[in-house]
């Protein structure tokens, strides 16, 4: 009967702080989330080996390039030119912006480099070519 | 009497739904978020009006033609060989700056696979040429 009782001892886990723990994840994902999604052109992203990661998304903004020549920044077209204006505002609201372009690789050299020199203008100079990683 | 009962009776919020709630959110934001990040190859573009005078022996010119053929330094060379190329040249001269300067009408795939070839060359002096 002894031993019966000494196997009869709670072994619960306790609840107690789950919900604070719950909460603390929840806190967390809050936080990482970015809502504003957009949904860009479809482009076939140029391949590379030396690719870095993007540190936050929070603080990079996406300038689609389609082969077709069509310049998309949060869902709206623009012409090369109107860039300037738009990469301004987001560079003096956001000093640590990281422009993430995703052009096609298709797309002409021309219209990028009329991009590079719109956003010298902007003075967005913290520029990512977005891209797939190449394997051998 | 009984008024003064019904006055006192019950004046908490239930908390026991707490945690269902929290779950319920946290499960949204977990639906939400997407961890993967951005990948691609960083660049800084030199401030506008921030041009500097290079002297012509520590430059090395990079074309680009429509066709995707790269001319390195007045010499044809393989896209493949560049990082090679460049990296003994690097060597050679550690002040070399790199000027990339692609067609119009060339690829961005091209431009793109020259200055991945560059950075696995580690050729941190780039300087990329208004295209014309």
């Amino acid at each position: 009967m002894k031993i019966n009782r000494k196997t009869q001892l709670e072994s619960e886990i306790p609840t107690a702080s789950m919900p604070d723990i719950i909460f603390m994840l929840l806190i967390f994902f809050m936080v990482t989330t970015v809502l504003r999604e957009y949904s860009g052109l479809p482009i076939s992203l140029p391949k590379a080996k030396r690719i870095e990661k993007l540190k936050s998304k929070r603080h990079t903004s996406h300038i689609w390039v389609s082969k077709e020549g069509l310049v998309s920044i949060e869902d709206k077209l623009y012409k090369a030119e109107g860039v300037r204006h738009v990469m301004y505002e987001k560079r003096v609201s956001d000093p640590q912006l990281v422009v993430s372009l995703k052009a096609d690789e298709r797309a002409k050299m021309g219209l990028v480099s009329d991009i590079h020199t719109e956003l010298r203008k902007a003075d967005a100079l913290k520029l990512n070519y977005s891209s797939k990683t190449a394997v051998d | 009497m009984l008024g003064k009962k019904r006055r006192f009776r019950g004046g908490e919020i239930p908390t026991s739904s707490m945690a269902d709630i929290a779950f319920l959110l946290l499960i949204f934001f977990l639906v939400t978020t997407t961890i993967d990040m951005d990948k691609g190859l960083g660049m800084v573009l030199p401030a506008e009006g921030e041009e500097i005078e290079i002297n012509k022996k520590n430059i090395l010119n990079c074309l680009i033609n429509s066709s995707g053929n790269v001319l390195l330094g007045g010499d044809p060379v393989e896209v493949r060989d560049l990082s090679r190329t460049v990296r003994q040249k690097i060597a050679e001269n550690d002040k070399l700056v790199i000027s990339v300067k692609a067609h119009k009408a060339s690829s961005y795939k091209d431009y793109i696979q020259v200055i991945d070839q560059l950075k696995q060359a580690n050729a941190t002096r780039v300087s990329i040429a208004e295209s014309n």
